[in-house]
């Protein structure tokens, strides 16, 4: 009778069971919570008091609206701040004198370096970065107008053991007259401290200068003073630079390997934990972690910090910064507790990256799988925008330095945080031009507005005003009577002085007449009277008819970053001369459209004045030539694609005829020799070719299609 | 016993507690019962069955009468609590403070996430979002029985409690907290008591040197020398304060918040369309240092009218009415009304950096020109305020002026409207400014689901109307990689594979796939296809739906895709080749033969759509064109509404559809290439019979209609270009030409 003895226990169990529950107090509620789940506490909402309404305020109005005042007054206060906040403490009201940017904008930002002395020794990567300022637009060779002060001697190694490091850097500072205990001064450096630990000891007292630093450490970063900077190893690009490796968007755009790591493994040292721990998410099938004992050359020196998502196994990851992870097109997952990411202060690198926490680091497989194919497709285009933009070249680290902490001291012209993290990046936005982002061609989409309804012509004449029957009379006519035109204006460039307002034809648009001073590339100034978004440039000898104007200007409208024109040309490469070419020949694709009659963005006057080196305009207006070349190559360098050719009544005057009149320029071989020589000029300053070839042109949609002409809005474009 | 349900009653309605207690209790029983039941039952005699039974259905039943018991006087209880639950401030808890009890350390400067915060508390949640936890309020007495604050709880820190409380962030549970925030109320630090206010933080059960604690300070500092953090020590507790310096902010760790201004609880001001105002600038603080006032005075002397200087006004006495006016003269201004007509308003530092004015001069759309050296703007973390704010340096206030002059019109307006939206979104009350501070922290602990800056700094207006292409960066695709041609048919074999040699011609052509969309016929054998130089792979579809042509397909490993109908067979190789190479400028385009329009029927008042011969196009149909294959996956799994079933139930606008979507995300036109063609095959004058009918026509128009409506809005675009070769019917020998094929029938 087992079973029996059995139920008796088990009904003895639940006698008990029910005794307890009558006079056992909480025990088997208890239990039963257990049981069921009912752990920890029951939600429990701020209570919504009774007597809510009669709270006092936390402060009354008259405490918020009469601030207490101080009795120091507020210049007394600046001028002890500036001897209380120093050093560690610095910020940019503190450390920096701004009077001497007294001069507004771009005039009064100058950048001097000192001059090296004989016996020193000058790093390659210092070389680079002291070429770029010296070749940077800010340049001045002159103290007394300088902002910022570079040092000659090299500062980028500060380990004591390296070769390239420099002693007495202490004395010889102190010995500058200009010094003044470091303000205004820029002091770039790379590594800092020695093995094992790699301080941020620099070895010297930089005093108030501002540092800009690879791999600084938050702790040690004057927010608002110093700039963090990307490593960069001595054979970076000076310029140019070569393009991200992202050529294609693929879906889903899973790799191979979902997560990589390559780096360093140190058994001792900073970020040893991280990295053995990395070992142990390394699963061998999509985590890898890729480490070696090696110690290169000035490898070691570095966190290495490219724990990268979806990294493909062809493409080496042969280095040691994030940077060449962001070139390569895979997301860099960012494990680096307390590291101020480059350029901090302007980039907005959660977009860009997956930041993780080093203590959470093995949460960081599932964290990054659950990143949808979406994000990743986004973050993968922003990772290739930040590097072109820069990262890419030394040129482009120094420039976004110096722009940085040019957009601190002149803060109300500066550029916003969109500026800096849109396409095409902060370097080719120049608040000088305006802050205001629609005022900018690529900002239209984002913003969710459209380009401007008008344009305003600028004609180029060179030519004296004989007859009534020259051809910019007929030009101007054509152009006036587009609907779209707001406005002339003739830049006179020619040796006479320009005819008086009588001569020219009346017309329904207002007409300007300006003194070009005789400069090629006055057409490219930014004059003050252009008010529309869309420039047309013209030349005064083009044939246009105005329904060629409408359509190429509904065309441009479309794409209001590009240049729209009318006669193509196009570049190439050729292997016997190693050199580019420049051909005039009718070919099935282009990469230039001729600015003698094109549309483009009025932005692009500003850029062409004030971002192109002197050096280049000078060439420009010595041969009076390839401004045009010029133009095209500073748009393709902004927007990486190539300009726009629109459907054209007839062939453009640079046709090249058989018996080659000699009074046109064109038709001179000396004229197309120069040409060539621009072209390979021009690509020397930008570090590569930015001209992009296009295979179609845009034609209206019946462009002779057998239907009634009656149907076609612009029929004229078709008459031969 | 009885807590748990009480705790619960305050969330939900009494009934539904006892309901889920007792249906927690059977299932216990019950899965007792039938877990041992079966294997014993069957060996027992009758007798011993029957009483075992009954036995158990006696225990059964007492346990749910127990279960009635042990809840029946407790809810009547918890009803009695119910009222009490409608509690007075003053029924807190006391807790008596020894003098000798603990006080924390001053903040660390050098705290930052990383070494200050415990991010394990926090852990890994699918739903990436902090759970923050409130301490219940209790009223701190130092030895002597004074209170720690002169002012207690305030209303304005209840507010924020009991919005954070009603929030996502919000847990209950001590235990799964990741972030706490006390109940003591420190928002001005002058009603604390500084070092009893401090013991009390550590009397707090969980404080851990303020590990993960979050305290909310508006009013920092004292006299004299005001500094700009909380002066209360808070060991490694977050700080959300109002009013910190470069000095005192530690990036990255503290939230800088704004300081709440009152008045925008009392005063109702209506949004103003940006637009210039009566008065260019606008200084409405009443206690201005008074070199600052002269300075001002100095630059009113210089522009006469379009400044206005406003102080308090004598004649009022103190309160609440003087707190709302301004006097200029002798004249009485409404305040902060008067904010509204200003184009710029000037919030200057005073003793402390943070000034409540700013929050009134966003409210009125005024855009603040900012002049507090060092200050940290509220939210700056995440809020662009260069787009809402001018911040000049207090040395340059005689500068002011032609400064802000230099700003373009158009600017301004972005900025008033700006500078209102952020007011909306992160200023107007407790509740925003709370849950604004939850989400910064929240970003930084789970970075990865942070919002975006679009998402914080675009105003609704502009969220609305901008795009933000999935394919932004500018890039042209490699041509090796060519694309694949998708094939939709259903039994036209005869067509389908005239339509397969003809596209098999195409040089770019990588991988030609056949969607096989009927499901009672099988494709022909394999023997019988056409035999071509590239893969060709028959998919079969489980049903006939047109959604099944934009499906991303797997078999797709080209970016391009040629979506292509089975009787499209007019299309010469060069055309193809050529839409290819177009496809490749436009990756995030539609790039297709035959164009169509939209059009806005005046007289119905609705959308129409349009297949005649026009000079302009907003579609391209996806019998022939180049997309890249993300819009396929967008489509399949991203489309709007139910779109993609009204498709399939209609068997028609599938194009249309595909046309609104890309349009609707990259804000661009199609793109139409090669000259018009007769889309007509000779053998299928049926269909081509359907596609020109009436009602056919009808149909599409609604399509449109109905999808400007799911959208909210008509994505299309309209332009007036195709897209030809270069030399496209030029005098120039046609042997040269790359594309020479082009437009012949």
């Amino acid at each position: 009778m087992q079973a029996r003895k059995k139920y008796v226990l088990l009904g003895l169990c639940a006698c008990c069971w029910l005794v307890l529950f009558y006079w056992g107090g909480g025990v088997q509620l208890r239990l039963l919570r257990l049981l069921t789940r009912h752990r920890g506490e029951v939600v429990r909402p701020w209570p919504n008091w009774t007597d809510r309404a009669f709270l006092p305020r936390y402060a009354h109005l008259d405490e918020l609206q009469t601030d207490p005042g101080t009795a120091e007054s507020p210049r007394q206060r600046r001028q002890a701040w500036s001897a209380i906040y120093k050093d560690s403490r610095c910020r940019m009201e503190t450390c920096f004198d701004f009077t001497r940017c007294r001069r507004r904008g771009r005039e009064g930002f100058r950048v001097y370096i000192y001059p090296s002395e004989k016996n020193d020794r000058v790093s390659e990567s210092y070389r680079k970065i002291l070429t770029s300022i010296g070749e940077s637009r800010y340049y001045t060779s002159d103290p007394r107008e300088a902002c910022l002060f570079v040092l000659g001697i090299d500062t980028l190694d500060r380990d004591q053991l390296s070769g390239q490091f420099v002693p007495n850097v202490d004395e010889r500072i102190r010995g500058y007259p200009l010094w003044n205990d470091g303000r205004n001064h820029l002091i770039f450096n790379l590594y800092s401290g020695t093995w094992p630990n790699y301080t941020e000891d620099l070895g010297f007292n930089i005093g108030q200068a501002i540092l800009a630093k690879a791999s600084l450490n938050t702790e040690h970063f004057r927010p608002g003073f110093d700039v963090s900077i990307p490593l960069f190893s001595k054979d970076h690009p000076q310029k140019g630079g070569e393009r991200g490796w992202l050529v294609r968007n693929t879906i889903p755009p899973r790799r191979k390997y979902l997560l990589m790591f390559k780096g360093k493994r140190y058994l001792t040292g900073i970020g040893s934990d991280t990295r053995n721990a990395l070992h142990h998410i390394h699963n061998g099938k999509d985590i890898v972690s890729l480490t070696t004992c090696r110690h290169g050359k000035d490898w070691e020196k570095h966190k290495d910090l490219v724990l990268s998502g979806s990294l493909s196994p062809e493409e080496s990851l042969d280095s040691f910064i994030c940077a060449t992870c962001v070139q390569a097109a895979c997301i860099p997952v960012l494990l680096s507790n307390g590291w101020e990411l480059p350029f901090s202060d302007v980039i907005q690198w959660n977009q860009a990256v997956i930041e993780g926490d080093e203590r959470l680091l093995l949460q960081v497989p599932s964290t990054v799988r659950a990143v949808g194919n979406e994000r990743v497709l986004a973050l993968r285009q922003r990772t290739q925008m930040l590097w072109e933009a820069y990262f890419s070249s030394v040129d482009k680290i120094v420039l976004t330095t110096l722009e940085i902490i040019k957009d601190r001291v002149f803060s109300h012209i500066s550029r916003n945080k969109y500026m800096w993290n849109s396409l095409p990046g902060g370097l080719l936005v120049l608040p000088e031009y305006s802050t205001h982002l629609a005022h900018f061609p690529f900002y239209y989409l984002g913003l969710g507005v459209s380009p401007g309804q008008e344009f305003t012509a600028v004609i180029h004449a060179v030519s004296p005003l004989v007859s009534q029957s020259q051809p910019i009379m007929k030009l101007l006519q054509v152009v006036s009577k587009s609907k779209y035109c707001s406005q002339i204006i003739i830049l006179w460039n020619s040796e006479k002085p320009p005819p008086s307002r009588s001569k020219w034809p009346p017309m329904p648009v207002p007409l300007t007449v300006t003194d070009g001073r005789r400069k090629t590339t006055s057409r490219f100034l930014p004059h003050v009277a252009i008010e529309t978004e869309a420039v047309l440039s013209l030349d005064e000898d083009t044939v246009l008819l105005t329904s060629e104007v409408n359509f190429a200007f509904l065309v441009w409208r479309s794409f209001p970053e590009r240049i729209v024109g009318y006669p193509p040309r196009s570049h190439f490469w050729d292997p016997l001369k190693r050199a580019w070419g420049y051909t005039s020949k009718w070919t099935n694709d282009y990469s230039i459209v001729l600015t003698g009659a094109a549309f483009y963005h009025r932005y692009y006057h500003y850029l062409f004045s004030h971002y192109l080196p002197q050096s280049l305009r000078t060439l420009v207006d010595r041969t009076s030539n390839c401004e045009d070349i010029l133009m095209n190559f500073l748009v393709s360098a902004v927007t990486h694609l190539p300009p726009i050719k629109v459907a054209q009544r007839k062939q453009y005057k640079e046709l090249p005829s058989p018996q080659g009149t000699k009074s046109v320029p064109w038709a001179n071989p000396e004229h197309f020799n120069q040409r060539q020589e621009c072209v390979n000029t021009f690509a020397n300053w930008f570090g590569y070719m930015p001209l992009v070839h296009s295979q179609f042109r845009l034609d209206p949609v019946l462009f002779k299609d057998q239907v009634s002409v009656l149907r076609k809005k612009y029929k004229d474009l078709e008459k031969a | 016993e009885s807590q748990t349900c009480q705790k619960r009653r305050r969330m939900t309605s009494g009934n539904h507690c006892k309901s889920s207690w007792d249906a927690s209790v059977s299932m216990y029983a019950t899965g007792k019962y039938s877990s041992r039941g079966p294997a014993l039952i069957p060996r027992m005699k009758t007798k011993h069955r029957i009483y075992y039974i009954t036995l158990f259905s006696v225990v059964l039943l007492g346990l749910i009468a127990t279960g009635m018991f042990q809840f029946w006087p407790h809810s009547i209880e918890s009803a009695a609590d119910w009222s009490l639950d409608k509690r007075s401030v003053h029924d807190a808890p006391l807790v008596r403070l020894p003098v000798s009890s603990p006080i924390p350390e001053r903040g660390d400067l050098g705290c930052r996430m990383h070494t200050c915060f415990d991010v394990y508390r926090c852990g890994y949640n699918p739903k990436n979002r902090i759970k923050v936890y409130i301490y219940p309020l209790q009223k701190f007495v130092d030895e002597l029985g004074v209170p720690i604050s002169s002012t207690g709880l305030s209303r304005e820190y209840n507010d924020l409690l009991s919005a954070i409380s009603d929030s996502d962030f919000y847990t209950d549970d001590v235990t799964r907290a990741c972030l706490f925030i006390p109940s003591i109320d420190v928002l001005n630090q002058n009603s604390l008591r500084i070092r009893e206010t401090a013991q009390a933080l550590a009397m707090l059960p969980r404080w851990d040197k303020g590990m993960n604690h979050l305290l909310f300070n508006m009013l920092p500092g004292g006299p004299p020398d005001y500094n700009t953090a909380l002066d209360v020590p808070r060991d490694r507790a977050l700080l959300a304060g109002g009013g910190f310096s470069t000095w005192t902010y530690r990036q990255g760790y503290d939230v800088s918040i704004p300081v709440y201004s009152p008045l925008s609880a009392d005063v109702e001001l209506p949004e103003r369309q940006p637009g210039p105002r009566r008065y260019f600038i606008l200084s409405s603080q009443t206690a201005i240092h008074r070199e600052y006032r002269a300075e001002l005075e100095r630059l009113k002397e210089e522009n006469g009218e379009a400044l206005l200087l406003l102080d308090k006004c004598s004649n009022l006495s103190q309160g609440a009415a003087a707190a709302r006016k301004r006097c200029y003269k002798g004249q009485v201004y409404d305040y902060p009304q008067i904010l509204q007509e200003s184009s710029f308003c000037v919030v200057l530092r005073g003793a402390r950096l943070g000034q409540a004015a700013l929050s009134d001069v966003l409210q009125a759309g005024c855009v603040p020109v900012i002049l507090a050296d060092s200050y940290i703007l509220p939210f700056s973390e995440v809020l662009d305020w260069k787009r809402a704010s001018v911040v000049i340096p207090e040395e340059k206030l005689s500068e002011m002026y032609t400064i802000l002059k230099s700003i373009p019109h158009r600017q301004v307006e972005e900025m008033q409207r700006q500078a209102r939206w952020f007011w909306e979104a992160y200023f107007s009350s407790m509740k925003a400014i709370g849950v604004t501070t939850l989400q910064i922290i929240n970003d930084r602990i789970y970075p990865y689901a942070a919002r975006t800056y679009e998402q914080w700094n675009n105003p609704p207006v502009v969220k609305w109307s901008s795009v933000n292409s999935p394919l932004f960066l500018p890039l042209i695709p490699p041509r090796a990689p060519g694309f694949t041609a998708v094939v939709l048919t259903y039994d036209r074999v005869e067509s389908l594979f005239r339509v397969i040699t003809e596209i098999s011609k195409v040089p770019s052509l990588a991988k030609l796939l056949v969607v096989w969309n009927n499901q009672n016929k099988s494709p022909p054998e394999e023997s019988l296809w056409p035999k071509i130089g590239v893969p060709l792979k028959v998919v079969r579809t489980k049903e006939n739906k047109l959604s099944n042509r934009f499906f991303p397909y797997d078999e797709i490993e080209t970016e391009a895709v040629l979506a292509i109908d089975d009787d499209i067979i007019m299309l010469t190789s060069d055309e193809l080749q050529f839409g290819y190479e177009v496809w490749r400028e436009f990756p995030d385009r539609l790039v297709g033969y035959p164009g169509r329009l939209h059009l806005w029927d005046h007289e119905m008042g609705k959308w129409k759509y349009e297949s005649e011969w026009t000079n302009e196009v907003s579609m391209v149909l996806t019998g022939a064109a180049f997309y890249h294959k993300y819009f396929n996956y967008l489509y399949t799994y991203k489309m709007p509404g139910d779109i993609k079933n009204w498709v399939d139930a209609h068997m028609n606008c599938e194009d249309i559809a595909m046309n609104f979507l890309v349009a609707n995300i990259t804000g661009k036109a199609p793109i139409k290439v090669t000259p018009r063609k007769k889309f007509k095959c000779p053998e299928c004058t049926a269909i081509d019979g359907l596609s020109l009918d009436q009602t056919h026509m009808v149909e599409r128009s609604e399509c449109i209609n109905k999808f400007a409506s799911v959208f909210g809005t008509m994505p299309l675009k309209v332009v007036e270009h195709r897209a030809d070769p270069v030399l496209y019917k030029d005098d120039f020998p046609e042997k040269l030409k790359s594309f020479p094929n082009i437009g012949s029938l």
